[in-house]
């Protein structure tokens, strides 16, 4: 039997793992963008940060975020007894 | 399934599929083998063309069903890995394939609000929404409308977007299809997009969606490889590593160098004073509408009069007669693109890696890349793929993977448009127009390359070059020197990128009108063979409207395409969100958001590109960004000013937010 206090716990939980995400998405795409010209001074490998953030970088973190997301809502599931069997 | 059986199922996937990436490895080695014995460079397209829609075709054959679970959901076992290949491709089209790197080869940083746009929404799809979907479990995303809100209207309003957004999306992949083959195998337009279409429906008229996914994971494969060999082989050429993501930070330097140079060169000043000139003249014509029209025409009129026939001259000016608007109006259309081209050649390369230097500019990019991402999440021939999955777990590996295989092909596109630009700079600026590579005479050929000795100097300067989107990706292998087989393996992949889309969106709006619109609301008597039938009819229907509309080749289809990233953001996106973040959102709410948002982006779009409306400066195909957070706003005051959902509603809404156990009313057939 699933109590109403676990899903609620459930879903306090993984609030807290999208609002990370999603802040994280938000600064390697947005604050990235914003702030592109700045980082275009740094130069590793002849690559300009900031274009490299648009590029490559930022869609590099998403896959990364993806895949964490996936495993930490894995884990949550299976302490809250919310896998399915 | 069982985690047996299933574990059994994924590994014999694994094994076909790996038979299948040997064969056509080997399969392209013979027919290059076959290019160094001599066979025909027309045999080569033919072989890639047939070759890869006959296999295509019989995954169709093989797949075939009438099962309702089948047909609208694969079976609901397709694993994580290979629904996100499907995904990628189901994603990916053909302006993903071709024209991407051409964009960022043109727009140098503007162009990544492309790359980030469509990745970023995966983490968006990912985290808000897809779990969710699978859980709820039915078929389609008007399904989740209904359930979620109650009553008929919120399904309308569903069926009713998903057409819009995914009919432009459809006319545009057909077209790419049409270009693709006749452009490759040298067939007529019509042929083309016969034939690719003929290829399409064997595969989705068959065997609905498990056919459509088997086949989408068989074009993936082909995609990817196609794009990355001519990319692979060039950074070899130009820096002796093959990793052309790593060592495209070498051509960057390069172009950023060369291009600060001719900022101040004598004879790139030149050229672009005569580009000023030209756009000059054409602003006075067009101002001049339409006595300009009609004292052109007459002037060519009065020209071919006076030259004997048999002359070399006549033949030009008959075709410039030819070419000549029709109509005042079309000179309008015509003289503004040639004017604004002008303009654009008339000032000095800014530089590749720098973002756009004035706020408004900063402004779009921002706004562009969120309706992008937001779109991305919204599109319901995307949705609709992670209902294909076995479980909650396997939608949100599957999430992840999608944007891997996404991922593979967007981060190497940089690295084609760098490659690309570098070479340009370095080895065809400051050479004598006797000289030009093979390539460029090659492609400048079909239109996709113009180059024009401006200033009558006899050498090329970067301002008399210009490149069309498309030649980027297409022109790659000849840049790199590689054998043709190359460039009929571009074709091949180009074609799976579009194909695999059109298969996509085909069958959504299909299952839209049978499923969501015939069964669900006009008749829900029916047989599930019924069902099945009427759908596989409808997919004909559609298939034949597309293509009767992609016949026109009507430009605007490609505004379109992105004005469906802004229309899916402002209506679809915001209902789902809300329907499984928020339990007080209701149907009143969701419904007047979805009108509003829907209203103010068609509003916008329409107003800002016909019409002159123009709010903070932001570009039609950015319109989302008003319609998005309007419908968000309006559904958040709405349902707070009505009834709460319902108990049960919102049990419901409590039962999809978990993996465990089944949902009620989530009824499997």
């Amino acid at each position: 039997m699933i109590t109403k206090q676990t899903i609620e716990a459930y879903w306090r939980e993984n609030k807290v793992v999208m609002s990370l995400i999603m802040l994280i998405w938000f600064v390697v795409s947005y604050f990235a963008a914003i702030f592109a010209s700045s980082l275009n001074s740094i130069i590793i490998f002849g690559f300009p940060m900031g274009y490299y953030m648009g590029a490559q970088g930022s869609i590099a973190t998403f896959v990364i975020l993806n895949y964490l997301y996936s495993m930490k809502m894995n884990e949550l599931d299976k302490k809250y007894g919310l896998e399915e069997e | 399934m069982a985690n047996d059986a299933m574990k059994a199922w994924s590994k014999k996937l694994r094994q076909i599929y790996g038979v299948y990436t040997g064969v056509f490895v080997l399969f392209v080695i013979a027919l290059w083998i076959g290019e160094s014995l001599g066979l025909s460079q027309k045999y080569i397209g033919y072989a890639f063309l047939f070759g890869t829609i006959g296999v295509y075709a019989a995954i169709g054959v093989l797949s075939r069903t009438s099962v309702v679970a089948e047909y609208y959901v694969a079976g609901r076992k397709v694993p994580a890995v290979f629904n996100g290949m499907a995904t990628a491709s189901d994603w990916m089209s053909a302006a993903s394939f071709i024209g991407m790197a051409g964009a960022l080869y043109l727009q140098g940083y503007d162009g990544l609000a492309f790359i980030m746009g469509w990745t970023g929404g995966y983490v968006l799809l990912a985290v808000l929404v897809a779990p969710y979907l699978r859980k709820f479990g039915q078929f389609t995303i008007p399904d989740f409308l209904e359930e979620r809100y109650g009553g008929k209207l919120p399904r309308m309003i569903g069926i009713l977007s998903a057409l819009i957004v995914s009919f432009a999306y459809l006319v545009a992949q057909v077209t790419g299809v049409g270009i693709i083959t006749s452009r490759f195998v040298g067939i007529p337009f019509e042929a083309g997009v016969f034939l690719g279409l003929a290829g399409i429906l064997v595969c989705s008229f068959l065997g609905g969606m498990r056919a459509v996914t088997w086949t989408q994971v068989a074009q993936y494969i082909i995609l990817i490889v196609a794009y990355m060999i001519p990319v692979i082989a060039i950074s070899y050429k130009h820096t002796g590593v093959p990793i052309p993501q790593v060592m495209y930070g070498q051509a960057l330097q390069v172009i950023e160098s060369k291009q600060k140079t001719l900022i101040n060169d004598v004879k790139e000043i030149e050229v672009r004073q005569e580009w000023k000139k030209k756009a000059d003249e054409l602003n006075g014509r067009i101002k001049g509408l339409p006595d300009t029209w009609q004292q052109g025409k007459a002037q060519l009129e009065e020209k071919i009069k006076s030259i004997p026939s048999g002359d070399p001259e006549k033949a030009k000016i008959e075709k410039a007669l030819k070419d000549y608007p029709k109509t005042p109006e079309e000179a309008k259309e015509k003289w503004t693109a040639a004017m604004k081209e002008a303009q654009a050649m008339s000032k000095p390369p800014k530089s590749y890696v720098a973002p756009p230097a004035d706020t408004k500019g900063i402004i779009n990019f921002l706004a562009l890349t969120f309706c992008l991402m937001v779109g991305t999440a919204g599109l319901p021939h995307v949705l609709m793929r992670f209902y294909t999955t076995p479980t909650v777990r396997e939608a949100r590996s599957s999430a992840a993977w999608a944007l891997f295989f996404i991922f593979l092909l967007y981060f190497t596109a940089p690295a084609y448009a760098a490659f690309a630009r570098s070479e340009v700079l370095t080895n065809i600026v400051g050479q004598a127009f006797t000289a030009l590579p093979a390539w460029v005479s090659k492609w400048a050929a079909v239109g996709l390359i113009s180059i024009k000795d401006m200033n009558g100097d006899g050498i090329i300067q970067f301002s008399e070059i210009i490149i069309k989107a498309d030649a980027v990706v297409l022109a790659t292998p000849e840049i790199a020197g590689l054998p043709y087989v190359v460039a009929g393996l571009i074709a091949a992949g180009g074609l799976a990128a579009a194909l695999s889309t059109a298969d996509g969106l085909l069958i959504t709006m299909s299952n839209a009108i049978s499923h969501d619109l015939y069964y669900k609301i006009i008749n829900p008597n029916i047989s599930p063979s019924t069902r099945v039938k009427i759908g596989k009819a409808l997919l004909l229907v559609v298939a034949a409207i597309g293509a009767y509309v992609a016949s026109f080749k009507l430009a605007i289809i490609v505004e379109l395409v992105a004005w469906a990233f802004s229309l899916a953001a402002a209506t679809f996106f915001p209902a789902l969100v809300l329907g499984i973040w928020d339990k007080r959102m209701n149907k009143a709410g969701a419904v007047s958001g979805m009108i509003v948002g829907l209203i103010i982006t068609a509003y916008y779009i329409i107003g800002s590109r016909f019409y002159g409306v123009d709010w903070f400066g932001i570009k039609t195909i950015a319109a989302g960004i008003f319609g998005l957070p309007a419908n968000i706003i309006v559904a958040l005051i709405v349902s707070r000013l009505t009834a709460a959902p319902t108990k049960e509603l919102q049990e419901f809404v409590d039962n999809i937010r978990y993996p465990k156990g089944a949902v009620r009313g989530g009824v499997e057939e």
